[in-house]
């Protein structure tokens, strides 16, 4: 599988008043086209740092990101993101139809209205595109984000905390739903996420981070296979295996950043 | 049924109080009070007479002109400014002092400047802009950080940010503005009117009131009543239609109405 995503040796500081803040250090991986990567860690590890520097939202002070072998400078084109808030990040003001096709500009009114219903369809809203943000529920605007991202049709979609604000039942349904959509998409997704078992059940590969400033401490293959169950996987051996051991490597990580404060 | 009952409630209290000016000021019989029979008839023969293209339309033509030459600004300008820290940075200030200025104390200096048959345009307009143009400032740089991210990752274009995403989620905003702006426009309308030109409600008002016509003088002062009441509900009526995307748009537009 060729190369989609590059990270090297990625580094970001925010200066502050009260000393710069080294949020990621040393940081690198790639992705291959078609992978679905987690990257899991602590709260306030740089997690969010390392998403924003492969959107091209902030400059990382060190390091490159590279998109299909060319460096990122920018927000690349062939990107998609998924934010935690989907309220905030859709627009209130457009119908879902609407919000879908928004970012879809330089293609015939026509074709860009064909592409959103696909979307809508492919996460189960078909009936919703006349409908606006605000009458749906959480877990249904996240899905219209996610479609909005669809439509875009990346070559990368990053997903930040994408099932961390709506309720347990919903976040497997969109879990599910994620598995599907990017099997049947064949999109390349790098998922960041707080919880061990989203990154175990979600994920082809999981990177585990260490507490700011964020690298990689442990590059773990799921071998869960594409088939996934919320209930069978969950309950698989290798699931629970790999689950604990990403635990203890995060507690370890931050076993290590204790030590170090001492 | 319910919206009779809503008009009945709405108008109660009104209709009550009309009534009652109606008895105290026969029973008075003071010529200073005429009774709001008398002024209704006045006001039927003279709103509806030649003085409708007069006075009245010339006057509310220059207001709504005023207004919504202002609005345009106000909008166009604020739009920019509110997205740029260094633009508000410096102008804050200027803006805010300038807003301070009771807008009817201008009239004074556009009759010297402008000219008493011109002046009453750039008085609505420089004393409107401001509520319009601060609101819109304040709205546009209301935009959420999470918004800005999402304009950004996919790229939106220029046009793009600025209408689709700046300019709606101002929107609530500019609409108190205008409402705020609507009801100076009708003010300073009359004020300039009042001090100096050549048609004109005010103009009309002040002549009445020299000729000792009292129920004339009541009539156009309740067409101001009128006229300011019209407006703002039909504004209100456009606002709720553009606005019907937010969820609880009734008790946000309220609780902002007097932010201005």
């Amino acid at each position: 599988m060729p190369t989609m995503l590059e990270v090297a040796d990625l580094g970001h500081t925010y200066p502050g008043k009260d000393g710069a803040h080294n949020a990621v250090d040393g940081l690198s991986f790639t992705v291959d086209a078609g992978e679905l990567v987690c990257v899991v860690g602590p709260s306030g590890c740089g997690k969010s740092t390392l998403l924003r520097a492969i959107a091209g939202l902030i400059t990382p002070t060190r390091g490159t990101v590279s998109l299909r072998g060319t460096r990122v400078d920018g927000v690349p084109s062939e990107l998609a993101v998924v934010f935690q808030d989907y309220s905030r990040s859709l627009f209130p003001w457009l119908t879902v139809q609407r919000n879908v096709e928004f970012p879809l500009r330089g293609l015939p009114r026509s074709q860009r209205a064909a592409r959103a219903r696909e979307a809508l369809a492919s996460v189960g809203l078909d009936q919703a595109g006349r409908k606006h943000p605000g009458q749906l529920s959480g877990g249904m605007q996240q899905r219209v984000a996610i479609a909005r991202a669809l439509a875009y049709r990346p070559s990368l979609l990053l997903m930040d905390e994408p099932f961390a604000s709506v309720d347990a039942q919903t976040r497997f349904e969109l879990e599910d739903l994620l598995l599907r959509v990017r099997r049947e998409q064949d999109t390349t997704v790098l998922l960041v996420t707080h919880d061990i078992d989203e990154s175990v059940y979600l994920g082809d590969r999981v990177l585990v981070l260490t507490k700011s400033p964020a690298s990689v401490v442990a590059d773990l293959p799921v071998d869960l296979g594409d088939a996934r169950d919320q209930i069978k996987t969950r309950a698989s051996e290798t699931f629970v295996d790999l689950r604990a051991k990403v635990a203890e490597l995060l507690r370890g990580a931050s076993h290590i950043e204790d030590a170090k404060l001492i | 049924m319910s919206a009779l009952k809503r008009i009945a409630q709405r108008w109660a209290c009104f209709a009550v109080a009309v009534a009652l000016w109606e008895l105290a000021t026969r029973q008075a019989g003071d010529r200073f009070f005429p009774p709001p029979s008398t002024i209704a008839q006045t006001a039927g023969t003279l709103w509806f007479s030649p003085a409708f293209f007069d006075h009245i339309a010339p006057g509310v033509g220059r207001m709504l002109l005023g207004w919504a030459l202002a609005a345009a600004i106000g909008v166009a300008l604020g739009i920019l400014l509110g997205r740029s820290r260094p633009a508000m940075a410096y102008l804050g200030a200027v803006f805010t002092f300038m807003r301070s200025i009771p807008p009817p104390l201008l009239v004074p200096f556009f009759v010297a400047s402008v000219g008493i048959t011109t002046m009453q345009l750039p008085t609505i307009v420089f004393g409107t802009v401001w509520p319009v143009l601060l609101n819109t400032v304040d709205g546009a740089r209301s935009v959420d950080a999470t918004k800005v991210d999402t304009a950004r990752a996919f790229r939106l274009s220029r046009t793009q940010w600025t209408l689709g995403v700046v300019l709606p989620s101002a929107a609530p905003k500019i609409f108190a503005g205008l409402r705020l702006s609507l009801s100076i426009a009708l003010i300073l309308m009359v004020v300039a009117e009042l001090v100096g030109s050549v048609n004109g409600i005010g103009n009309q008002l002040v002549r009445a009131q020299r000729d000792y016509e009292l129920p004339a003088m009541w009539a156009w002062i309740v067409l101001l009543g009128v006229l300011g009441y019209l407006f703002n509900t039909l504004l209100l009526a456009f606002e709720r239609r553009a606005l019907a995307w937010q969820p609880r748009h009734s008790l946000e537009a309220r609780s902002s109405a007097t932010g201005g």
